[in-house]
């Protein structure tokens, strides 16, 4: 994948910052090594990580939360695919797997020489069980609906896993990516892990930390450091602070832009930007007037100058975005010039509309950062072109059942997390209740693309689709920010789906 | 003295039993369904319900009620909704930290402000009694988490002697660590506490020192310190312990503060985070435990009163 303008960015700002330690190790080794090839790293340091997600118990098929995937994915737990850092999704435990003509039947092929953390080798039948535990009636994960279209698993050898469809789905290794290979003889895994990873479990203390250490017999390459430890923060200010202190290495994921002063211009840490997935998105209820009418919302995505927004909340960083697609997504084209800020063209066309005065409306805004400010500078924005908006201030509880299930709102701020989630736009029963029948078609006819490239063309259509017919307003993408200390590199800088894969993580000296 | 215990010890049990079925209420009276929370955005209502079934609250709010009951007389608190451990063993591990934390920093406060306060009440028409009780102004107007806060900034960021949060990972099996990752919050509560703990110790050895039975003593020849040791302080202790009482209660409270800020694993935090996630039996066995120590904090209270005061335990004898 093409490195998009800010990754590029971040990573040169990465290189630069940490090029200096790393080249004073390399040459302070090779000046006091005897024998043996100069490290630039230790790999018998230990990592601590700082991070606000505790997971609630250890098993993400029963609600333990982000938290989880940022500690276990690839890290303790392997899936039959990996989501790479990049987006991408590559074989992990499977050497080969083939597609019937018919795109009904998945044959994988499992790696040799697998082993659980328990020393059970790895057969089909851990496999079965591990997508039946995330398909099972009791399980809370993510990928439960996405995996709803499986009909049958069969284990006709030990290395052989047979899937057969209900209908095609062409994001099947995707969203296997998202299961974790559990050892079918672990029944109860909210307390303890037998998995596949890099990492074992060593301890994990409920509020304070989780250390997991190298997994001896592990198949593939040993981690370049000594084991990691996840501390785990109530409290943000408390996380920098200790970073600052050396506390911990690195932390996770910045959420307010105040505190990165505090290490942007302090050459003893790294701050770098990787890409995220988090969308700031006004939702309008498509269903109702006056926004059932796409003029008027394109009209309104014109009248709102994003750029403005993004730098009053995060400065240099965060990405603006012209539709619900981050660059992250295979089908992410740059969608920023449709309904671009133009307050005059957006008088014209609420006019066109039928709406030469504006209208008003209510905005339901959760009450958590970064939506009421949000809510206060649409409100201003909109003013400008005769819109009046109230503002409605709700909780996370309310949302949850006033808009999300009783569709009872004009519209709503919200934060959508979620990597490939345009598939939201084929819903019409989703809570925006957007309904274009040709989205619809595009995006549930993508899973029974042939290949992955038609899928990929077909869903970029969707996205162009619905930037026109400004389905939504997208406000900007989050920033993902990483910030360490200078002498540890090698972490991941996108953090999909929450994961933070730990073994190329390397500690200088 | 017995039967008054006995008395109290069954007062204490109705409180305790009066206050879980409040806390039982109020939580039920909350809008919204626990299992809405636990499943999340994007739930199916299948999901919901198999949530709903998995922790109890597609029950009847009356068999939710007795089923709580009863386990509540079994010691039993139930499991947490989202972790699916042991409240009673998950309290346990945080009492590790809470009550050492509380515990120590009331000792602190006592330790400073009982002498502080005796020397405030003593010089009270000196310049040195007028610094003292100013400085316990300035230490009552201090709210907790503000000193927290500048406590971190001075000796975890400037100076790097202490942690500036955080509790190790194998707790007390790491003493080292973990003594200095209480050091910093202990303080904290001490200094805030110890202000207005000297306040009342000044205020009583005043009245004390002001009453006749030390111009008596003093007549009949006793020294000034004599009277003030044989006398004063027993008498002047009797209305400051049932102040401590209810300050050492307000620790426990007060915890929640103190353990955000420096990222402690104890009760408040334990708290908040079953509050944000609607974890009912979480936050009922969190304030149980709390009411539990508050009752029994204010009836030892009420037992020392009454061995520093014979009159009390006359009064119950009659």
């Amino acid at each position: 994948m093409k490195p998009t303008p800010h990754a590029r960015h971040a990573a040169s700002r990465l290189f630069s910052r940490s090029i200096v330690p790393a080249l004073t190790a390399v040459s302070a080794l090779s000046l006091t090594a005897t024998a043996g090839v100069a490290q630039d790293y230790d790999p018998t340091a230990a990592i601590t990580i700082g991070s606000l997600y505790e997971p609630q118990n250890l098993d993400n098929t029963g609600g333990a939360g982000q938290g989880i995937n940022e500690a276990f994915n690839g890290n303790v737990y392997e899936g039959l695919f990996v989501l790479t850092d990049d987006g991408d999704v590559a074989p992990k435990l499977v050497s080969d797997y083939t597609v019937s003509d018919d795109g009904l039947t998945y044959t994988f092929t499992l790696k040799d020489g697998i082993t659980f953390h328990s020393g059970d080798p790895l057969t089909a039948a851990d496999v079965k069980h591990s997508i039946e535990r995330v398909t099972a009636e009791n399980s809370a994960s993510s990928r439960k609906s996405s995996l709803a279209i499986i009909d049958s698993i069969d284990a006709p050898d030990d290395a052989t896993v047979v899937v057969t469809l209900k209908k095609p789905s062409i994001s099947l290794p995707y969203n296997l990516s998202y299961v974790w290979i559990v050892n079918d003889a672990a029944t109860d895994i909210t307390a303890s892990e037998d998995g596949t990873g890099p990492y074992t479990l060593q301890e994990w203390r409920r509020g304070s930390a989780l250390a997991m250490v190298p997994f001896e017999g592990y198949w593939g390459d040993a981690p370049t450091n000594d084991g990691v430890m996840f501390q785990y923060f109530t409290d943000a200010t408390a996380q920098n602070n200790a970073l600052l202190t050396g506390a911990v290495d690195i932390i996770t994921s910045v959420q307010s832009p105040d505190a990165l002063s505090l290490f942007t211009d302090n050459p003893d840490f790294t701050v770098s930007e990787g890409a995220s997935t988090t969308k700031e998105l006004m939702a309008y209820n498509d269903r109702i007037e006056p926004f059932n009418n796409p003029t008027v919302r394109a009209a309104l995505a014109r009248a709102v100058d994003n750029e403005k927004l993004l730098g009053a909340i995060w400065g240099d960083y965060g990405t603006l975005i012209g539709s619900f697609v981050p660059p992250t997504d295979p089908w992410y084209v740059d969608l920023t010039g449709v309904n671009a800020y133009d307050p005059d063209s957006a008088k014209a066309m609420l006019a066109e509309a039928g709406y030469p005065d504006g209208f008003s409306f209510t905005l339901d805004t959760p009450d958590y950062d970064p939506h009421p400010i949000v809510a206060q500078f649409l409100q201003n924005e909109l003013a400008k072109v005769g819109v009046d908006v109230s503002i409605n201030i709700i909780t996370a509880n309310e949302w949850y059942t006033k808009i999300y299930k009783a569709h009872d709102f004009d519209a709503t701020l919200q934060e959508h997390v979620n990597h490939r989630d345009i598939v939201f736009y084929g819903n019409p029963d989703f809570y925006w209740g957007y309904d274009n029948p040709e989205v619809t078609q595009l995006i549930s006819g993508s899973e029974s693309a042939a290949t992955i490239d038609e899928q990929t063309a077909m869903l970029t259509e969707a996205n162009k689709i619905i930037a026109e017919d400004a389905a939504s307003m997208w406000l900007y993408l989050y920033p993902q920010i990483v910030v360490s200390t200078s002498n540890v590199t090698g972490y991941p800088l996108n953090g999909l789906n929450s994961q933070f894969f730990a073994a190329d993580i390397k500690k200088a000296d | 003295m017995l039967g008054y215990m006995m008395r109290r010890l069954v007062i204490l049990l109705l409180s305790l039993f009066i206050a879980a079925i409040v806390l039982f209420v109020l939580l039920r009276l909350l809008p919204g369904d626990p299992a809405g929370a636990l499943v999340g955005v994007g739930a199916t209502p299948e999901q919901i319900a198999a949530a709903q079934a998995q922790i109890g609250s597609d029950q009847p709010l009356g068999v939710q009620f007795i089923t709580y009951l009863g386990d509540l007389a079994r010691f039993d608190l139930g499991k947490s909704f989202v972790s699916r451990a042991s409240v009673l063993d998950e309290i346990s591990t945080r009492l590790s930290v809470t009550l050492p934390l509380a515990l120590t920093a009331f000792a602190l406060a006592l330790l400073i402000a009982v002498p502080m306060g005796i020397l405030a009440a003593v010089k009270s028409d000196r310049w040195s009694g007028l610094v003292l009780s100013v400085i316990s102004q300035i230490g009552i107007a201090v709210p907790v988490f503000w000193l927290g806060i500048l406590l971190v900034y001075e000796f975890a960021l400037n100076l790097r002697w202490l942690p500036s949060g955080g509790f190790p990972l194998r707790g007390y099996a790491d003493p080292g660590r973990a003594i200095e990752s209480m050091v910093l919050p202990v303080l904290t509560i001490a200094i805030v506490m110890s202000a207005s703990l000297m306040r009342y110790v000044r205020a009583s050895m005043l009245e004390v020192l002001n009453s006749d039975f030390i111009r008596t003593a003093r007549a009949l020849g006793d020294s000034y310190t004599g009277a003030l040791i044989r006398h004063g302080i027993r008498n002047a202790a009797v209305p400051v312990v049932a102040v401590l009482g209810i300050e050492l209660s307000t620790t426990f409270l007060g915890a929640v503060v103190v353990e955000q800020v420096f990222s402690l694993p104890g009760m408040g935090s334990m708290l908040l985070l079953g509050i944000q996630q609607r974890d009912y039996p979480n936050i009922q066995g969190v304030l149980l435990v709390t009411t539990l120590l508050v009752l029994l904090t204010g009836f030892l209270a009420d037992i020392i009163q009454r061995l520093l005061d014979p009159r009390l335990r006359h009064e119950a004898r009659r």
